[in-house]
């Protein structure tokens, strides 16, 4: 897509400057501005208090003051941790983090890779973090370090499995695994012969949509299954060591990763880029499409940390029992219903 | 502290519950009870022997349905040899006036308490019927070896008591194999509690809390001159 | 109640659990247990509790609290004081319910001394008193549920909390260490207005209790993490000498306030003392939470019923307690707060053994936590709910 903008053929060395910069920009804004208006904003309102006022108009540029202090915080690192796990393990979930974000469609020709196995390919690179929570738990050679980092394992293992078979109902469907042509077919889909708002999967892959939510907070270690970092139980889990830029690493992760994990919940069930009655190949998309997905985007992690802040947090078996005896044979049965009635219709 | 509200109403001179289950102790512990002390409508004090501290124990626990545990701590009857700690000042004033010295002050009799006792040390605990809502303290000596029986086989929740005591009066608990110290760091010599253990803060600096300065509703005058009444009567 | 309240099933699997994890150290397979240092630096301790946890995978084999880092030598510092400035010191083992820490204290003084408050100190009395449960039962359940992960309810147990400070503030002039309980009464009477907002602000407590109930108990996830998980039998409780909310729901129905009120003014109110059969951790909080509506019932009686008259009685400008020993015990936020003092005639104590409750309530600890789970132990301590002060005093 980059090849042409504005119909100017740019050399290879500029597409990918301006590919990096596309990244970090659809990689920091939704992370910023998610931690700004939920985390900041909206955690704050519901529990009746206001949140950061001073910094900047209604408080919005607190997000700097933040970075600044956590760039200027000494690197720590324990004497006994394992030096180069230790150090390497924030850019590990980071490098999964914009992994991720290769294969999200932000418009009709705006991507930055079209993968066929785009699905595919997201579910693969998203397990990835768990090496580097992995790496964070053992390197920092703590106890709490430690018990968090095999808590993660554990708990991002258990939850790949009803994740993928939640987005299987969506494939099946959609006929590709494309993530951009998922879209397509929502857009262009019917709902019984009735074409005007599309076929957003949400309608008919419902359960599958709460199944990936579910999934995706899991896989966010974010309450109710943030045993990984249980702040009141293991200070926080795989992070203790950790501080300064190291920190915050983890901290842009975390939140980076919800955002794109609520990029591919949106396309996969809300149609993505796509607004209804507006036709899926008109030019205004170039420009409306990052934005409707934006939107999504903050929809659906409005819900994620409604759940954060409401919840109270499980224990690790239940957590285990909750994903092997309830989501993952619901989402077998959706499975298995969703390829009937592929077939019936 | 034990009484219905029926009791309240007429306080009576002879407390027939307490003296009752006092007969009881006594047919079940025989000469392990040495004294005992009631106050009506109040309180029963009881004092056993040093071998029968644990028997009382047993006999209250299992038999006599007194479950729920109170505390068990110990008290030193050994008058001060630092007075009160906020004497140094005021006896300064007082025995200056009379020409004394101040050491001239005889040495307070060691007195025991309530059910009496002849020991320094004594420990006591207290356990209580919840259901009749009817409780009892018990006290016994220490002899000089320091050692008393433990209760941790009839109330587990002694265990931590015992320490306390053991970190705080040096008395140890025969029965009872943890006697790591609970508050105190693991190599701190003395024993606080003690009444020979001086406090050192009141050592290193004169106590200003010495004269009570508030003044009571109505009583707005003359409160320095009660207040150096009240010591030179006191002293 | 009968004192063994019948091994059901539930106690049954305590103990067996208990035993088991006793014994089956790593008999399956040859691991290396593991000890966990919970504390004194630690989100969940409030204060500076320890707990030594050896552990197996995540099961606790052991669990041994160590304190000490926050004991201030009370005990000691008390001879050297007289009875009036022992109050100030007292309000400090139970912040968060300093009021109540006075109260038994003073009775027991009075009683040496044989002097007893008027009526209307005595309503006044367990009206503060009250208060202090109230405000202390509802930071303890909010605190519950942000140890177990729901960061929001504690905000507003913390915003509420508020409106019972302000009455308490307004009356004694402090919000944490009112010092305002005398020896024969009270230092004050009640400012003009105060029956008023006093019952303004008990009707926005019950708001609150309602509140937290549905935010919380009415949680499954809440239920799951507390059912069933750290159940203490009544004679374990009872033996351990466990008190208050704690002891009342392991099914003990036994509550000084009804069973000992001297000095006191709760028969003059209509209340129910609450229990709860299960002995777990839900049913300990669960207690709490009626104890805390319950309170705001027992205030607004006594605020109708508030005899008037002096708020002080007749007693010698220099406190001077006559020789004897004395114990009373009431029944405080977090259990039984009992004193004893032992007085030789003169203006300072003797000797003073302060019994807290925290101290006897946590003493279950290593019962209790043998074969759970690294979470349960965050949970059952909350449900236990200590305050540091309480035990190292």
């Amino acid at each position: 897509m980059i090849s042409s903008v504005l119909a100017v053929e740019l050399a290879y060395w500029q597409q990918t400057t301006l590919r990096v910069i596309g990244g970090l920009v659809a990689i920091l804004l939704p992370a910023g501005g998610l931690v700004y208006v939920y985390l900041f904003k909206m955690m704050s309102f519901m529990q009746s208090r206001l949140g950061p006022m001073e910094a900047g108009p209604y408080g919005s540029m607190q997000l700097l003051a933040e970075v600044g202090k956590f760039l200027q915080k000494e690197d720590i690192i324990p004497t006994k941790a394992d030096r180069f796990v230790f150090l390497g393990a924030p850019f590990v979930v980071l490098l999964s983090t914009f992994l991720l974000l290769l294969v999200v469609p932000f418009g009709p020709d705006a991507w930055f890779v079209d993968l066929d196995t785009g699905i595919y390919f997201a579910m693969a690179v998203s397990s990835i973090s768990v090496i580097g929570i992995l790496m964070a738990g053992w390197g920092s050679s703590s106890k709490y370090s430690l018990l968090g980092g095999i808590r993660a394992a554990g708990q991002l293992i258990a939850y790949e499995l009803p994740m993928i078979l939640a987005v299987l109902g969506v494939v099946i469907q959609a006929g590709t695994l494309n993530m951009n042509e998922i879209v397509f077919a929502q857009a262009n889909g019917e709902i019984f012969g009735w074409g005007g708002i599309g076929n957003p999967y949400i309608i008919t892959q419902f359960v599958g949509f709460m199944l990936f939510l579910v999934a995706i907070q899991a896989e966010l270690t974010q309450p109710p299954f943030d045993m990984p970092v249980a702040e009141s139980e293991l200070v926080a889990g795989y992070m203790t060591e950790y501080s300064g830029l190291r920190f915050l690493l983890f901290f842009i992760g975390e939140f980076a990763t919800a955002g794109v994990f609520s990029a591919i919940a949106a396309v996969l069930f809300l149609g993505g880029w796509y607004v209804p009655f507006l036709a899926p190949e008109h030019n205004l998309y170039n420009v409306l499409g990052p934005l409707v997905l934006m939107a999504k985007i903050f929809g659906v992690a409005g819900l994620i940390f409604w759940f954060r802040f409401t919840y109270p947090r499980f224990r690790e078996d239940q957590l285990q029992r909750l994903a092997w005896k309830f989501l993952i044979p619901i989402a077998l049965v959706n499975i298995v219903a969703t390829g009937v009635l592929k077939v019936v219709f | 502290m034990a009484e219905t509200t029926e009791e309240t109403e007429v306080v009576p001179l002879v407390d027939h519950v307490r003296e009752e289950l006092l007969g009881t102790l006594t047919s079940h512990l025989g000469d392990a009870i040495v004294a005992s002390h009631i106050k009506p409508g109040d309180e029963l004090w009881i004092r056993v022997t040093t071998e029968g501290w644990a028997e009382v124990a047993d006999v209250l626990r299992n038999r006599l349905n007194f479950l729920f545990f109170d505390f068990v701590s110990a008290i030193d009857w050994l008058p001060s040899p630092y007075g009160r700690e906020m004497d140094a000042q005021v006896d300064t004033i007082v025995a200056a006036a009379n020409g004394e010295a101040l050491d001239a002050k005889p040495p307070e009799e060691m007195v025991q308490g309530y059910a009496g006792g002849d020991t320094r040390f004594q420990v006591f605990g207290r356990v209580l019927n919840v259901v009749d809502m009817l409780g009892l303290i018990i006290k016994a000596d220490v002899p000089d070896t320091l050692v008393v029986p433990s209760w941790i086989a009839h109330y587990p929740g002694a265990n931590w008591h015992e320490r306390e005591v053991h970190e705080m009066y040096g008395i140890s608990f025969d029965g009872n194999a943890d006697m790591r110290n609970l508050y105190l760091p693991g190599d701190f010599e003395g024993y606080p509690l003690r009444k020979d253990f001086p406090l050192l803060a009141r050592r290193v600096k004169p106590w200003p809390g010495i004269v009570d300065v508030e003044g009571m509703p109505g009583d707005d005058a003359d409160d320095e001159a009660d207040d150096t009444d009240a010591a030179e009567g006191d002293a | 109640m009968t004192a063994t309240t019948g091994a059901n099933e539930r106690d049954q699997l305590a103990y067996i659990a208990a035993k088991a994890a006793d014994s089956r150290v790593n008999v399956e397979l040859e691991t290396e247990g593991m000890t966990l240092n919970i504390g004194p630096q630690h989100p969940a301790t409030h204060g500076t509790l320890r707990i030594v946890a050896r552990l197996d995978g995540e099961q606790v084999i052991s669990a041994d609290p160590v304190m000490g880092y926050m004991h201030r030598g009370y005990e000691k510092l008390t001879e050297v004081r007289t009875y009036p400035q022992v109050t100030t010191l007292i309000n400090r083992i139970d912040w968060l319910g300093s009021f109540a820490n006075e109260v038994p204290f003073i009775l027991a003084a009075e009683k040496l001394m044989e002097v007893e408050a008027p009526p209307r100190a005595k309503w006044i009395r367990t009206i503060l008193f009250e208060m202090s449960r109230i405000a202390n039962n509802l930071l303890g359940l909010g605190d519950m549920a942000a140890q177990l992960g729901a960061v929001t309810p504690v905000f507003y147990a913390f915003r509420d909390r508020e409106y019972v400070l302000n009455q308490v503030e307004a009356v004694t002039g402090g919000r944490f260490h009112p010092n305002f309980d005398r020896i024969g009464g009270l230092k004050d009477d009640i400012p003009a207005g105060w029956i008023a907002s006093t019952k303004d602000s008990m009707v926005k407590m019950r708001e609150a209790a309602d509140e937290l109930e549905s935010l919380v108990f009415g949680n499954e996830i809440f239920t799951a993490r507390t059912r069933g998980i750290g159940i203490i039998p009544a004679e374990v409780a009872l033996e351990y000498g466990m008190s208050g909310a704690n002891l009342r729901g392991s099914g003990v129905d036994w509550d000084l306030r009804r069973d000992a009120p001297e000095g006191m003014a709760y028969n003059e109110a209509d209340w129910k003392v609450w229990t709860h059969p299960d002995g777990d951790s839900y049913a300990r909080a669960w207690v709490r939470l009626q104890e805390m509506r319950e309170g705001t019932y027992i205030v607004d009686q006594l605020l109708d019923s508030l005899p008037s008259g002096p708020v002080m009685a007749k007693v010698p400008r220099i406190i001077k307690v006559p020789e004897g020993e004395a114990f009373v015990e009431t029944e405080n936020p977090l259990g039984v707060m009992g004193y004893y003092i032992v007085s030789k005639g003169d203006l300072v104590p003797f000797r003073v053994k302060i019994r807290s409750a925290s101290f006897n309530n946590i003493a279950v600890v290593p019962w209790v936590l043998k074969g759970v789970y690294v979470p349960d132990i965050i949970s059952i301590l909350a449900s236990l709910y200590f305050i540091l002060g309480d035990i190292d005093r």
